[in-house]
């Protein structure tokens, strides 16, 4: 059974690869070469099966200290470029920004019992991405 | 990774099989089948399929995917008829009712004549599409 929890962060960033030219950033990444910010919307889902005796496949206020421990307190009204590695030197496109919300998740996950499933983390309600933890660089 | 684009159009269709009778069109299809037609506002969601590039970050150019979808999808069905303005479904014989479900096979069809011109490497795909003819029902299609 899948179950997911929602939360929403405000944050702002930047697109821009420090190999390029900032005429050529702008060329590749438009409006987004430009500092600005967006409230993301992430939805965590986890895999399991519900525990006999709590009838639960996880706590879901455990799912929430760990969603604020590792992305809110983070990443929440911050400069993702300035504040939050790895986007100093890592572009924080929606996509990157999944990857890296994905990594900090994982050993929360690592025992065995339930299973990160999915992160989809929307910039705006017309974007979002899907990311299950495969090799995608 | 997937990544998922929404695009709103708004269209007008009326839903009338040739194989049938009248009375078996008002039957089946209900107010779909009032004479004159009626129109929704459509959220189509265009999900894609690909590896992250790691220079730029990107798993497609998303200015590059709107563009496909506005010039091949958008410019045909946004304030249109589909009955009497696309020749998928204009065609007498043998009369593709523009369901949604149909709807979206076309949409598929004319993404996917034009995907290769636009990205011509192994990824990003098409992957899957979803349409919302209105906020009580979706259809998903998935290509792969």
């Amino acid at each position: 059974m899948w179950i997911t929890r929602q939360i929403t962060f405000s944050a702002s960033h930047f697109c821009s690869n420090g190999s390029l030219s900032h005429e050529e950033n702008v060329r590749f990444y438009g409006a987004s070469a430009n500092p600005h910010g967006h409230n993301y919307v992430l939805e965590v889902t986890l895999d399991g099966t519900p525990d006999p005796a709590t009838g639960m496949v996880f706590d879901l206020k455990e799912l929430k200290g760990i969603l604020q421990r590792e992305v809110m307190e983070p990443m929440d009204h911050r400069s993702l470029n300035h504040e939050v590695p790895p986007f100093d030197h890592v572009v924080p496109t929606v996509e990157n920004i999944a990857v890296e919300i994905w990594k900090r998740l994982q050993p929360s996950f690592s025992d065995g019992a339930v299973r990160l499933h999915n992160v989809r983390l929307y910039e705006t309600s017309d974007l979002y991405v899907d990311y299950g933890g495969e090799p995608c660089v | 990774m997937r990544l998922t684009r929404r695009y709103r159009f708004s269209a007008s269709h009326r839903l009338d099989s040739p194989r049938f009778t009248p009375e078996e069109n008002r039957r089946l299809y209900g107010k779909c089948n009032n004479p004159y037609g009626h129109g929704h506002n459509y959220t189509l969601d265009v999900s894609v399929r690909g590896t992250v590039d790691f220079s730029t970050g990107r798993l497609i150019d998303v200015a590059a995917l709107d563009r496909l979808v506005r010039s091949s999808v958008l410019a045909r069905l946004d304030h249109k008829n589909f009955n009497i303005d696309l020749p998928e479904f204009a065609s007498a014989v043998p009369g593709i009712v523009p369901t949604t479900e149909n709807i979206a096979a076309v949409i598929r069809d004319f993404l996917q004549q034009n995907w290769r011109s636009v990205f011509p490497n192994v990824t990003p795909i098409l992957d899957r599409i979803r349409i919302e003819e209105t906020n009580h029902n979706f259809f998903e299609l998935h290509t792969l």
